[in-house]
C-alpha cells in the first residue's frame, strides 16, 4: 500500500535511492518532476523495476498508474535490465539506406538475437536507435558505448566477439 | 553588465589569443568525437609540448566544421588550413606542418562544399571554444542582449524581428514575428519561453550541432526572447540522446549566469530570466509543442487540440512561446545586424539561411548551411560533390517523417517553403537524405510509415489505426503480395490520416507514402508485378526466377 503522506521510506539502504530522493526534493516533490526523477533512476540503475516505479510514485505522491504510464510512453526508459554488452544500431534513415538492416541480420545470425533482445546468458543486448545523429557517418553502431563509424557487418560483429571475449 | 564591460572581456579575450602564433582547432562535436577527435586533441597537445611550442601554439577544440565525412577535422588558424581523417599517431605530422609543408591529408577550404555555404546561424561553430563564454562574446556575443535590454523596449525588439521575415525553423515556417506578438500582447504575468531541441527526425542532427558548438548563441537567442514577450522562465527541451549538447548547454547556463547575462536583473534592469533543462525521452511525438509541453509538465507526451495554442494558453496554462533552436539561433546576429540585413538574404517569402544535415548517397555528408533558394542540385551536385561510385541519382528526401522524396525532375527547384510544399513534401526542420538508384522508394515509404506508426502516441484514432494499416499494406507490397486495391486503399489512407488526425504526426505521416506514389508509381506497380529494380525487397516470386 502507498501512502501519499510525508516522504516514503528508501527502498533499501543503497545509496544510489538517496540520488534519486535528491532529484525528486529538487523539483518540490512536483508532479512535473516525474521525468526527471525517472531519468535520474535510469541514470543509476540502467533500468526501471516495480520497486524503483513504486518508490518514486510515493516520494512524488503520484498515482503508480501514472508513472507506470509515463514509464512505458518514454521509448528511452526500459523496464528490463540490459546485458552485459550492448550494441546500439541505429536505423536513422542515413543509415538505413546505408546497410543498417544488413548489420542487424549479421548480428542476429551470429548471436541470435533481435532488436530489443537480450541472449539467454545475459552477454548481450542489441538496441536500436532512431538516430544518433551521427549520419555523416552512416551506418553507425555503438558497442559497449564505442561508437563504429561507416562501419561493416563483419566489423560490428567482430568487435561484439572481442568485448565478450575479454570477460572470459 | 554593459557594453563597454563586455568589449572589455572581448578585447581581453581577444588578446589572450593573439598571444598565440597558432590555433590549432580540433572538432570535437559529436561525430568527429565518434571517430576519436577527443584522443586526437590529447597527442596534438602531447606534440606541441614535445615540439617546445607551448608557448606560441594553442590546442581548441571547437564544434562542428561541417564536413562530418571528413571527421576527425583539424584547422590551423589563422590560415584556416584543414586536415580531415586524422588519426592520433598523425598528430605529430600537424604539428611539424605548421611552419610550413602540407602535412598530413590536406583537406582543401576553397572547394564549393565550403565557398556555396552562408553562415549566420553557424558562424561561430568550428571556430569558437563552446565551452568558454569569453570566446563567444569575442565573437560578439550577448552584444545583441544588452543592446536590446538597454537600447530597445520590448515591442521594437518584437517589431525588429517581424520586419525581418524570420520564420520557424521548425519546419512549419510560422512567422516569428507573429508568434512572438502574440504571446507579448496577453496581459498575463506569468509567461514562458520553451526552447525545442527534441529533435526527433531520424536523418537530422542540425540542432544538436547548433547545442554542441555553439550554445550560447541559442541562451542568447532566448533571453532577447523573454525580454521581448515578458517571460521569466525558459525551458530548453533537449533529447537525453544528446549527452554532450546537454553537457555544454549546463556549461554555458552556469557561465551565462555567472556573468549576469543570465538571473535577476539582467544588466540591472527589471528584466530576469532563467533557463532550466528538461530532458526528453524519446518520443518523436514531443516534437509537436503541445505534446512538448506535456512532457515538460512530467506527463505523457500527447498532444492536445489547438487552439487554444501555446502562445495563449501553454505551459500550466500560461502563455507560452516555443521556437526551435535554430530560430533561436538566428535572433542576436538579426538584433545586431538588423532587419533589412537579414531580410536582403534568401528569396521573398523564405528570408535568411538554412542549416540542412546533408546525409545519404552524397560524397559529402555534414552540416551546411545555405541562403534559402538555392537549388535542390546545388546543394546535391556542388555542395554535396554528387553521388559516389558513378551511381545514378534518385531522389532526396526532406522533412524525414513527415517529409517527401523528390525525383529528378524537381532538382532545379529553390528551396524555401513555399515551393517544397507545393510538390508535397516540407522544408522541415532540416534532415536531407539523398538516394540513388541503390533505395527502394516503396520499402523507403515502408521505413517511414513503421516509424511513424511505433511513434504515434494514440492518442487519436486515424493516426493510431492509420499509419498500422499502412504500414501493413506496405509491408504486403514489399513482400510481393500487394494488389492494385492495395495501391487505392493507400490512397484513400493518405487521404484520411491527412486530413482526421489530432496533430502534426499524423497529419503528416503519409507525405513519405504519397509523394513515392506520385512520383514513383512504376515501382509500386513492380512491386506488385513481383519486381524490385533496387533488389532492396525480398520478393518471393523474383528469388524463385533467379534460382530458375
Amino acid at each position: 500500500m502507498i501512502t501519499y503522506s510525508g516522504t516514503p521510506q528508501l527502498p533499501s539502504d543503497d545509496k544510489r535511492w538517496k540520488v534519486v530522493e535528491a532529484t525528486a526534493r529538487r523539483h518540490g516533490r512536483e508532479p512535473h518532476a516525474l521525468i526527471e526523477t525517472l531519468h535520474t533512476v535510469q541514470e543509476y540503475f540502467g533500468y526501471l523495476d516495480d520497486t524503483a516505479l513504486k518508490f518514486v510514485a510515493a516520494t512524488l505522491r503520484l498515482p503508480l498508474s501514472l508513472v507506470y504510464g509515463a514509464a512505458t510512453f518514454y521509448h528511452f526508459f526500459t523496464l528490463k535490465p540490459k546485458g552485459k554488452h550492448t550494441c546500439v544500431v541505429c536505423t536513422g534513415t542515413a543509415c538505413y539506406i546505408k546497410g543498417a538492416p544488413a548489420l542487424l541480420s549479421a548480428i542476429e545470425k551470429k548471436f541470435g538475437v533481435k532488436p530489443g533482445e537480450t541472449t539467454p546468458d545475459n552477454e548481450l543486448s542489441v538496441l536500436t536507435a532512431r538516430c544518433l545523429g551521427s549520419c555523416g557517418l552512416a551506418p553507425v553502431a555503438v558497442v559497449d558505448g564505442a561508437v563504429l563509424g561507416k562501419v561493416s557487418p563483419e566489423a560490428t560483429v567482430a568487435r561484439i566477439e572481442k568485448g565478450i571475449g575479454h570477460d572470459r | 553588465m554593459t557594453v563597454e564591460e563586455l568589449r572589455n572581456i572581448a578585447e581581453t579575450e581577444r588578446e589572450e589569443q593573439r598571444k598565440y602564433e597558432k590555433h590549432v582547432c580540433v572538432c570535437i562535436a559529436a561525430g568527429c568525437l565518434s571517430s576519436g577527435s577527443d584522443l586526437l586533441k590529447a597527442e596534438l597537445e602531447k606534440e606541441v609540448d614535445a615540439a617546445g611550442l607551448k608557448d606560441k601554439v594553442k590546442v581548441k577544440g571547437v564544434g562542428c566544421m561541417g564536413l562530418c565525412s571528413a571527421g576527425p577535422l583539424v584547422s590551423v588558424e589563422p590560415e584556416g588550413k584543414m586536415h580531415g581523417n586524422i588519426a592520433p599517431e598523425q598528430a605529430k605530422g600537424i604539428v611539424a606542418s605548421l611552419g610550413a609543408g602540407e602535412g598530413p591529408n590536406p583537406c582543401p577550404s576553397d572547394v564549393p562544399f565550403f565557398e556555396r555555404q552562408k553562415k549566420i546561424v553557424l558562424e561561430n561553430s568550428g571556430k569558437i571554444d563552446p565551452e568558454r563564454i569569453e570566446d563567444y562574446i569575442a565573437h560578439d556575443g550577448y552584444f545583441a542582449l544588452v543592446q536590446a535590454i538597454s537600447e530597445m523596449t520590448p515591442a521594437d525588439v518584437v517589431r525588429e524581428i517581424t520586419r525581418s521575415g524570420l520564420r520557424g525553423r521548425g519546419g512549419a515556417g510560422f512567422p516569428t514575428g507573429l508568434k512572438w506578438s502574440t504571446v507579448a500582447k496577453t496581459g498575463e504575468q506569468k509567461k514562458y519561453v520553451i526552447c525545442n531541441a527534441d529533435e526527433g527526425d531520424p536523418g537530422a542532427f542540425m540542432d544538436r550541432a547548433v547545442l554542441e558548438s555553439d550554445p550560447h548563441r541559442v541562451i542568447e537567442g532566448m533571453a532577447i526572447a523573454a525580454y521581448a514577450v515578458g517571460a521569466q522562465k525558459g525551458y530548453i527541451y533537449v533529447r537525453a540522446e544528446y549527452p554532450l549538447a546537454v553537457k555544454h548547454l549546463k556549461t554555458a547556463i552556469r557561465q551565462a549566469e555567472r556573468l549576469g547575462v543570465l538571473g535577476n536583473s539582467i544588466c540591472g534592469s527589471s528584466f530576469s530570466f532563467q533557463i532550466d533543462i528538461r530532458l526528453g525521452a524519446g518520443a518523436f511525438v514531443c516534437g509537436e509543442e503541445t505534446a512538448l509541453i506535456a512532457s515538460i509538465e512530467g506527463k505523457r507526451g500527447t498532444p492536445r487540440p489547438r487552439p487554444p495554442y501555446p502562445a495563449e494558453a501553454g505551459l500550466w496554462g500560461c502563455p507560452t512561446l516555443i521556437n526551435n533552436v535554430e530560430t533561436f539561433a538566428n535572433i542576436a546576429p538579426i538584433v545586431r545586424n538588423g532587419a533589412e540585413w537579414f531580410a536582403a538574404i534568401g528569396t521573398e517569402k523564405s528570408k535568411g539561411t538554412k542549416v540542412f544535415a546533408l546525409a545519404g548517397r552524397v560524397n559529402n555528408t555534414g552540416l551546411i548551411e545555405v541562403p534559402m533558394g538555392v537549388t535542390l542540385r546545388e546543394i546535391v551536385q556542388e555542395i554535396g560533390g554528387g553521388i559516389p561510385g558513378g551511381k545514378k541519382y534518385k531522389a532526396v528526401q526532406t522533412g524525414g517523417p513527415s517529409g517527401g522524396c523528390i525525383p529528378e525532375e524537381y532538382l532545379d527547384l529553390p528551396v524555401d517553403y513555399e515551393s517544397l510544399k507545393k510538390i508535397g513534401s516540407i522544408m522541415g526542420s532540416g534532415g536531407m537524405i539523398v538516394m540513388d538508384e541503390t533505395s527502394c522508394m516503396v520499402d523507403v515509404a515502408k521505413y517511414f510509415m513503421e516509424f511513424c506508426k511505433s511513434e504515434s502516441c494514440g492518442k487519436c484514432i486515424p493516426c493510431r489505426a492509420g499509419t498500422e494499416q499502412m504500414h501493413s499494406i506496405l509491408t504486403r507490397i514489399t513482400e510481393g503480395e500487394g494488389t492494385e486495391n492495395d495501391l487505392e486503399v493507400l490512397r484513400e489512407l493518405c487521404d484520411l490520416l491527412r486530413n482526421t488526425s489530432l496533430c502534426g504526426l499524423g497529419q503528416s505521416a503519409p507525405s513519405p507514402v504519397a509523394t513515392t506514389m506520385q512520383y514513383f508509381g512504376d515501382e509500386y506497380q513492380a512491386h506488385i508485378e513481383g519486381r524490385c529494380a533496387a533488389g532492396v525487397c525480398q520478393i518471393a516470386k523474383q528469388e524463385q526466377e533467379v534460382e530458375a
